[in-house]
């Protein structure tokens, strides 16, 4: 198995009438509720909890791409990726991913990506979603029946520019480049492991397979209300007959709170999963689904929005109670969880786990000690959930020998320059 | 009443489009907004006493799935054209009315081709932006928010909208959402994010007579969008007309004043 520890990095201090008073938690959110001075701390808590992440033993530590979000203050993931990138030194940076229809050229994913797997000494593992309607369309202003259009050309294009040697020209609808030259490239060759997040749309399902990239479901509905799109998922890869069925194809992101027993998780943790559904998902349910941006298939086949209206009225009157039983929440004790994890991994037959542990309004300190919890008892008994399955074919392949910022030639790259050090008195620089 | 017929027609592109005719006289085509043609079109019904009407379903709100040929303004504004000679209207030049998108779109045809245009009708029509006046943003609306934006009574509105389906229907539901995504989801390509692809720049080429159309009551493109293109058209005997007693859905609200106004000013 592979666990990456994933922080979407939510604000906090969202009020308690937040969702009687404001219309939506995203796009429109009230601007007067940030406070950058707050930022300042908040920003450095959930970077530090990475690296926590990543000191206790979890394989990849993730971010991802929101914009206007009072549940995600990362507009530039890549930001944050770059800081883990020089704190770090083991666990893969799971960027889930950069929205690549919204970058103008999409060169730029191609660019940055390349830079932070050079930076990192090869730990990036490159997420390309869609993006959602309120990123996408609201907030980045993307006409929502060619969303898929765009997003299908970038995707080309960041492959071509990292795959062709020589500079080529593109004369793509939405990009015209006359000299595409991607400088950097990355380390991993052919590219870095891609993940593509799925939020319930049935054309990503032969996009993954399409190109044998990993398919990660990423929802708040749990393991349970992620069972039919999983289920989709395999149906889909068994009827085309043309991959295996390796669960290391597969991701999905789930909510897990770790306690001493299964009371005191309830005690530690039901306040701030529910600060989570009741307010950071409150999202106008018009932003969810403007026409066009489903396709037809997608909502014939009963797939629609996550945060629809209907969606929204029962994440309100969700009780903790509801969110365990529901599998929203995996919660308890570390039996408890490491049993329904369990249980979890083999019913959706998935190699890699996004976990939430950070989630809401959730103190650092109790951050900390489900995620240390977790990693002590958790996760060292379902490491080989898939004996017979490779798991690091979608993982990132770091140089054995790579530039470690945090050994010993940290310190040596911290000491004041003199001008008498060598060559730069002799170059006469 | 004139009888309407429905015929399909095919563009020299090779999109397939249906016709929905009635009345006799000079050719006047139809444009409709992005709600697409109604069952009934009560506003035709009293144009086609006057005129031979004509008017065509755009991609996306017809049966045949032609969505995809369109992709811009230009592409839409070459398409109407198509349509019109699709049509076989024979030697006549056409009168252009549309309403909302459909505005926006013969406005940009004539500013193509003015020449191919006898008088030009925009009824609430999209197609400008006025920092001073930011159009709702109807791709975000719910539908009963819809209904009040377009309708002087939003009740009757929000029911004509979706024609009294039942949405505990889930078959129902599905199709009215399919429909939905289609026709806004094409409409989207010019309306999106603002519905606003630089006809300004173009309004000084619409040479021809222009009528303004324009409900009292809009809250959706305001009364003060036909004044910006009064001033931006060249034409002296161009002219604004507002409608009492209607939003943005004048055809639908007041037909018959609707009807005078136009009749009034094609002769």
């Amino acid at each position: 198995m592979k666990f990456v520890w994933f922080n979407l990095m939510p604000w906090p201090d969202l009020p308690d009438d937040f969702r009687q008073e404001h219309r939506s938690v995203w796009v429109d959110i009230d601007n007067r509720l940030f406070d950058p001075v707050r930022a300042n701390e908040v920003y450095n808590l959930y970077m530090d909890q990475l690296e926590f992440a990543e000191s206790v033993g979890f394989d990849g530590i993730g971010c991802n791409e929101h914009h206007q979000n009072g549940y995600g203050l990362m507009p530039s993931p890549n930001i944050i990726a770059a800081g883990l990138a020089r704190r770090t030194s083991k666990a893969a940076l799971c960027v889930i991913g950069n929205s690549i229809a919204l970058y103008n050229p999409p060169i730029r994913v191609a660019e940055e990506f390349a830079m932070l797997d050079c930076i990192s000494g090869g730990r990036l593992v490159a997420g390309f979603p869609v993006g959602t309607p309120m990123d996408t369309n609201f907030c980045y202003g993307q006409i929502p029946a060619l969303t898929r259009d765009k997003y299908a050309e970038a995707h080309e294009l960041i492959m071509r520019a990292w795959a062709e040697e020589d500079v080529f020209a593109f004369d793509g609808k939405y990009n015209q480049l006359r000299y595409v030259n991607c400088w950097p490239k990355p380390i991993q060759k052919p590219h870095p492991p891609i993940y593509i997040p799925g939020g319930g749309s049935i054309e990503t399902w032969d996009f993954c397979l399409d190109h044998d990239y990993n398919y990660s479901y990423l929802s708040f509905n749990g393991y349970k209300g992620g069972q039919a799109m999983m289920d989709g998922y395999w149906q889909r890869q068994a009827e085309r007959g043309d991959r295996d069925d390796s669960p290391y194809r597969a991701s999905f992101a789930q909510i897990i709170c770790v306690a001493d027993s299964d009371a005191e998780a309830e005690r530690l943790y039901s306040e701030h999963i529910l600060y989570f559904f009741n307010r950071c998902l409150h999202v106008h349910p018009g932003f969810a689904d403007p026409p066009g941006y489903r396709t037809v298939d997608t909502i014939k086949a009963g797939k629609l929005n996550q945060l629809r209206k209907e969606a929204q009225q029962l994440f309100q009157k969700l009780t903790w109670r509801d969110l365990v039983d529901g599998g929203f929440v995996i919660a308890g004790s570390p039996d408890t969880v490491t049993e329904t994890m369990r249980h979890m991994i083999h019913t959706l037959r998935v190699g890699t786990v996004f976990g939430l542990f950070h989630m809401g309004n959730m103190p650092d300190h109790k951050v900390r000690y489900s995620t240390q919890l977790f990693a002590e008892k958790v996760m060292p008994r379902l490491q080989d959930e898939w004996p017979d399955h490779d798991a690091e074919r979608w993982w990132a392949k770091p140089l054995d020998t790579r530039y470690r910022p945090d050994d010993g030639s940290m310190a040596d790259a911290r000491r004041p320059v003199s001008i008498n050090d060598a060559g730069l008195a002799a170059g006469g620089a | 009443m004139a009888a309407f017929s429905t015929d399909a027609v095919t563009t020299a592109k090779g999109i397939d489009a249906k016709v929905r005719r009635g009345g006799a006289g000079q050719p006047l085509v139809w444009f409709h907004g992005a709600g697409g043609l109604a069952p009934t079109e009560p506003l035709l019904d009293l144009l086609a006493e006057r005129y031979h009407v004509h008017a065509a379903e755009w991609p996306g709100y017809g049966e045949e799935r032609t969505e995809q040929a369109i992709e811009d303004m230009l592409d839409f504004a070459l398409h109407g054209w198509d349509l019109v000679e699709a049509m076989g209207l024979g030697a006549a030049t056409p009168h252009l009315v549309g309403h909302s998108m459909g505005g926006m779109i013969a406005a940009e045809m004539a500013a193509l081709n003015p020449r191919g245009v006898a008088r030009l009708v925009l009824v609430n029509s999209a197609g400008l932006w006025l920092d001073s006046h930011p159009i709702p943003d109807i791709f975000a609306m719910l539908p009963f928010e819809l209904a009040e934006a377009l309708f002087v009574d939003a009740k009757a509105g929000e029911a004509a909208m979706t024609g009294g389906l039942d949405f505990s229907d889930n078959t129902a539901l599905t199709a009215f959402m399919v429909n939905n995504a289609r026709r806004l989801g094409t409409a989207g390509k010019i309306l999106f994010p603002v519905p606003n692809r630089r006809l300004s720049k173009r309004l000084y080429r619409i040479t021809n007579p222009t009528l303004l159309l324009w409900g009292a009551e809009d809250r959706l493109i305001e009364p003060k969008y036909a004044e910006a293109f009064a001033q931006g058209l060249v034409n002296a005997d161009s002219q604004v007309t507002l409608v009492e007693g209607a939003a943005h859905m004048t055809p639908y609200e007041q037909p018959a004043a609707a009807a005078e106004a136009i009749t009034g000013f094609l002769g």
